[in-house]
Parts: C-alpha cells; sequence; structure tokens
C-alpha cells in the first residue's frame, strides 16, 4: 500500500500528460468519427522537435509550440492522403506513421534517443519534482495546460467552424446538403488531433527527460483507452463537452493508476502492452456484444408471444 | 428556375452491368411549379434528384438552376440553391447534435463558417416560432438531441431544414416513403403548406399515385430514363388513378402496371 502511495504522484502525472495526446485522439476518433492512426508517430515527432530545440537553447516553450505546430503538419499530410488521393483514413495513417519513423529519426539527428536533463536546461516539467510540493511540481502546470486546451477546444467545437466539423462527424450526406465540404473539415480536424499529439510528445519527453524514437509505439491505444475508460467510468454522470473532455484525461490517469498497480502486483513490464491491448479489445467489443444479447432477448420474445 | 438540358447518365458504363439511368432527358421548371415525379423502380426518378443535387456528375447534358450553370459544381456548392430532404428520416439531420444546432447548421448553407459562435440567442427565437409552425411541440424541446426524435420528427425538421433558407429549388426524394401512413400524411401537409407560403419551386418524386394527383401544379412520370408523361393545369386537377395507370402502360408499353404503385 505504502509503494503504491509513492507511486500515486507518478501515475497521476504521466497519467495527465498522456491524457493531453487522449484529447488529440477523442477529437478523430470520437468528434471525426475517424480512427487515426499517426499519432503513433506524431507523438514521437512532437518529443523529437521540442527536445532537439531545447538542446540548441531554445525557449522551452517555444520548442512546445513547434512541436504543436510539426504535430499540425503531420496531422495535415495524413488528411491529404485521404481526402485528396482516396486513401482509407486508416491507411492513410499508417503510411505517414511509417514515414515519420524516418523523419524522427532525422530530426534526432541519427540516434534512437536524445538526454535533455532537467539539470542543463530549463524544462517546463520534469518527473525529478514530482513529489514534491512546490511550484515546480509538474501536475501543477499540467493541469494549467489541460483547463486551457479544454477550454479552446470547447470554445472551437462552438463555433460555426467547430459545429461543421461535429457534423460532417456525424453525417456526411447532411453536412453535404448544408453546403459543408466535409473534405475540409476532415483536414482541419486532423490538424488539430495531430497538434494536441504533439504537445503532448513533448511534454512526455520533457517529464522524462528523454526523447525515444519508438516513445509512440502503441499511442493510439493507449488514447483509446482513456476515452472509452473516460466514458465508461463517468457514464452515469450527465455533463457538457467541456465535462466529456476532462472525463477522457480522467481516463487516461485512471489507465495509468490501473498500470502502475498491476506493475506493483508483480507484472513483467514487457508484458504491458498485450494487456493494454486485450483491456481495450474488452472495452471496444463491449456494446457490440450487449447488442447481440439484446437482439436474443427480443428474438426470445417473440417466439413466446 | 431549373432546367435540364439533354443529360444522361449511365452507371457501370463500359462493364456488362452498364445502366443507363437517365436517357437524354431534359425538363425545365418554371418559377413556382411544384411537380410530382412518379414511376416504376429503376425508372429514374431518384437519380434525376441525384443528378440535380450533384450526388455525382452527368455523363451529358447540362443543368441550369436560377440562371446559373451548375452542372459542375459539387453537390455542398449547390446546397446555397437547393433544399433537399431524403428518403430516409436518419440521413438529413445529425443524431448527435440538439435540434437548435442542426438548425444553426442550415442556417448557415451557403456561408463561410468562421469562428463566430455557432449560434446566436436571437436566432433560437426566430427557430421556436419557425418549429411552432410544425405543430409538433419540437419549439420547447430546442435543445433535445435530433437522435432522440422519431422518424416523423426527424423528417419534419429535415424538411424545415431544408426550406429555412428559402432555397430556389426544393427536392423531395420519396420523402415520406419510410414513414407510416398517418406520419406520412402530416409530413406531406406540412411539405404542401410550407411550399405554398413560401411559393418555392419544388421536385417531388413519390410511389404514390394518389399524392402525386393530390400535391402539386404539374405531374411527371418516368420510365427508363426519360418523361413519359407530362401533364399540368387543368388537366391535372381532373386526373384520376386509373387514368394515370392507363398512361403509364400506354407509355412503358407493358400492362403489368408497377404493384407498388397500385398497393401505395
Amino acid at each position: 500500500m505504502g509503494s503504491l502511495i509513492n507511486a500515486l504522484p507518478g501515475a497521476v502525472s504521466q497519467g495527465l500528460v498522456w491524457g493531453i495526446m487522449a484529447l488529440g485522439v477523442y477529437v478523430t476518433y470520437r468528434i471525426l468519427d475517424v480512427a487515426d492512426l499517426t499519432v503513433d508517430g506524431s507523438l514521437a515527432t512532437g518529443g523529437a522537435v521540442c527536445v532537439m530545440l531545447i538542446r540548441a537553447g531554445v525557449n522551452p516553450w517555444v520548442a512546445l509550440l513547434a512541436a504543436l505546430v510539426v504535430g499540425g503538419l503531420a496531422g495535415l499530410v495524413t488528411a491529404l492522403l485521404h481526402t485528396k488521393c482516396g486513401i482509407p483514413a486508416i491507411l492513410a495513417g499508417i503510411l505517414t506513421q511509417l514515414a515519420l519513423y524516418s523523419v524522427n529519426l532525422r530530426i534526432l539527428t541519427g540516434k534512437a534517443n536524445q538526454p535533455v536533463s532537467v539539470d542543463k536546461y530549463p524544462l517546463l516539467v520534469s518527473q525529478r519534482y514530482v513529489r514534491e510540493l512546490s511550484l515546480r511540481n509538474p501536475i501543477l502546470l499540467i493541469v494549467v495546460i489541460i483547463a486551457f486546451i479544454i477550454m479552446v477546444l470547447y470554445w472551437f467545437f462552438g463555433t460555426e467552424k467547430g459545429c461543421s466539423i461535429r457534423a460532417t462527424g456525424a453525417n456526411k450526406s447532411m453536412a453535404r446538403a448544408n453546403g459543408i465540404n466535409p473534405d475540409n473539415d476532415i483536414i482541419l480536424g486532423l490538424i488539430i488531433s495531430n497538434a494536441l499529439v504533439a504537445l503532448s510528445g513533448a511534454l512526455i519527453a520533457q517529464y522524462q527527460g528523454s526523447v525515444d524514437v519508438n516513445m509512440g509505439r502503441g499511442a493510439i491505444v493507449i488514447g483509446l483507452a482513456a476515452v472509452i475508460i473516460g466514458e465508461v467510468v463517468f457514464k452515469k454522470i450527465r455533463v457538457n463537452f467541456a465535462g466529456r473532455l476532462t472525463f477522457v484525461t480522467l481516463g487516461a490517469v485512471i489507465y495509468y493508476i490501473v498500470i502502475q498497480i498491476t506493475l506493483l502486483l508483480g507484472l513483467n513490464t514487457n508484458d504491458l502492452k498485450l494487456i493494454t491491448a486485450v483491456i481495450v479489445g474488452l472495452f471496444l467489443a463491449l456494446p457490440y456484444w450487449k447488442g447481440k444479447v439484446g437482439e436474443r432477448r427480443s428474438r426470445k420474445v417473440v417466439k413466446n408471444a | 428556375m431549373l432546367e435540364l438540358k439533354n443529360i444522361s447518365k449511365t452507371f457501370n458504363k463500359g462493364t456488362v452491368n452498364a445502366k443507363t439511368a437517365l436517357d437524354n432527358l431534359s425538363l425545365t421548371l418554371n418559377d413556382g411549379d411544384f411537380v410530382t415525379v412518379i414511376g416504376g423502380n429503376g425508372a429514374g426518378k431518384s437519380t434525376m434528384l441525384n443528378a440535380i443535387s450533384g450526388v455525382f456528375r452527368v455523363d451529358e447534358g447540362s443543368i441550369i438552376a436560377d440562371g446559373v450553370d451548375i452542372t459542375f459544381l459539387p453537390d455542398y456548392k449547390r446546397a446555397s440553391i437547393l433544399g433537399r430532404v431524403f428518403q430516409d428520416p436518419m440521413m438529413g439531420t445529425n443524431p448527435n447534435m440538439m435540434i437548435e444546432e442542426n438548425m444553426a447548421l442550415a442556417m448557415r448553407r451557403g456561408q463561410r463558417r468562421g469562428l463566430k459562435w455557432g449560434i446566436t440567442q436571437k436566432e433560437r427565437e426566430f427557430y421556436h416560432e419557425e418549429l411552432k409552425s410544425l405543430k409538433l411541440g419540437l419549439e420547447d424541446r430546442l435543445t433535445t438531441k435530433v437522435g432522440l426524435l422519431s422518424g416523423g420528427q426527424r423528417q419534419a425538421l429535415t424538411l424545415l431544414m431544408a426550406t429555412l433558407k428559402k432555397p430556389k429549388v426544393l427536392l423531395l426524394d420519396e420523402h415520406t416513403a419510410a414513414l407510416d401512413p398517418k406520419t406520412a400524411e402530416k409530413v406531406l401537409e406540412m411539405s404542401d403548406r410550407v411550399i405554398k407560403e413560401n411559393n418555392l419551386t419544388t421536385l417531388m418524386v413519390t410511389h404514390n399515385m394518389r399524392d402525386a394527383i393530390a400535391h402539386g401544379n404539374r405531374l411527371i412520370m418516368m420510365d427508363a430514363g426519360h418523361i413519359v408523361v407530362d401533364i399540368s393545369g387543368e388537366e391535372k386537377k381532373k386526373l384520376t388513378v386509373p387514368d394515370l395507370m392507363a398512361l403509364f402502360s400506354k407509355a412503358s408499353g407493358s400492362t403489368e402496371a408497377n404493384d407498388k404503385m397500385l398497393l401505395s
């Protein structure tokens, strides 16, 4: 128990930084109804851009912003492959993700990882201070950043353009009939999503004190896990859009706490991805199974009648 | 108002499955014309409406609406002059958004969508009044998600959204076919009222001969991708179902008039 409490701040802060990525996944997966696999690449891209800039002496805030922009560009590439070249969204994402692996290695000057020590550089967040009760505790800043992002997203998806994106995601024929070009909305949505994912990657890299070209492997699954956990755990609570976004980030936190617990129970770290995949697979299958059971029940009723 | 000049469309061209859905079809709608369209399955009724709304491009011919050649415009650009109601009640509205948000989307057709707030207080009052005219009690449920409405309510809402901006041409594609008879009648009545009030130029596809006779000032019958009967004015008013059946047999050269048309 003591070790869990000890590990809790780390799990919470890690969950929160990954929560930003989950917000990005929410934009594509839930609002735009597109499964975008670019994120596995753009997360590391964000981290790489940010770390290399900081190492070059650039202000960390500027580096964060740069990561955001480059992530948006990655989203743009996927979006153009999908809308202008007619490639299915999933495949377009996979192509970009693959290409990004090489791009990320280039950014990291050919190395698989690059350190960025909090001793040498003025990092915004670092896991070293995660148990400290001071202003440099990373949780504080991350919460502020998340609150800001949720505010911006809440505002944006209430605007004319944001409403148009929501319409495109839910019903393309309705969108078209009302004068909306779905392609433009898909492009914008993917840019926003991957910008958030890269921002998350930039913060994760600073938090860990290093960036690894493989840090994004399976990120999409973690993002989906956060979205789904957030929805299932808080299903009974009716909230507005901002509330739902908050639940998504909390979903990421819960995910990391659960992971932490399983690790404390003696689980092998190497099995993490397998377990994550199984859990997310189960949650994705659940609604489908529920529907099947409902069907069978109604069939019985008909038979009895 | 709307002019179709010799339009043709063949699906799966160059394959064994090639199907000519529209064959050198020409049609001119005058301002305020309310035209009902009937014909058997595969006659090309829906294909004609889809050609007008831009779901696909025609192989030949041109489409002119309100003096503008729209033959090569994508469907979302035609939306500023056309209002559409689909056969499937699920297709014309967005289930995840509130009634007022759906209407706000329709209100902005033909406009640039920017970073202004998606819906204003003044609009809400306007939507409240408009919904009242449907007499379905929807005016008190502005913030209800559309996914919670019935098919008939959704279709009525789609109709309202399609006519909110007074389109130059209103396209109704069997928009009551998926509804139960009572609701269908109600939605038809509503359509009649909206069309009359705004003097909308309208094309209404229907499978129901009685509806085709009872509504509108002009009736066209299609077969094999062209128009075989075009009746308007006094002549149409005197039309009966047996008359139409006879016309249909004569035009299509077969006596087995479409069962579906008889039954409905």
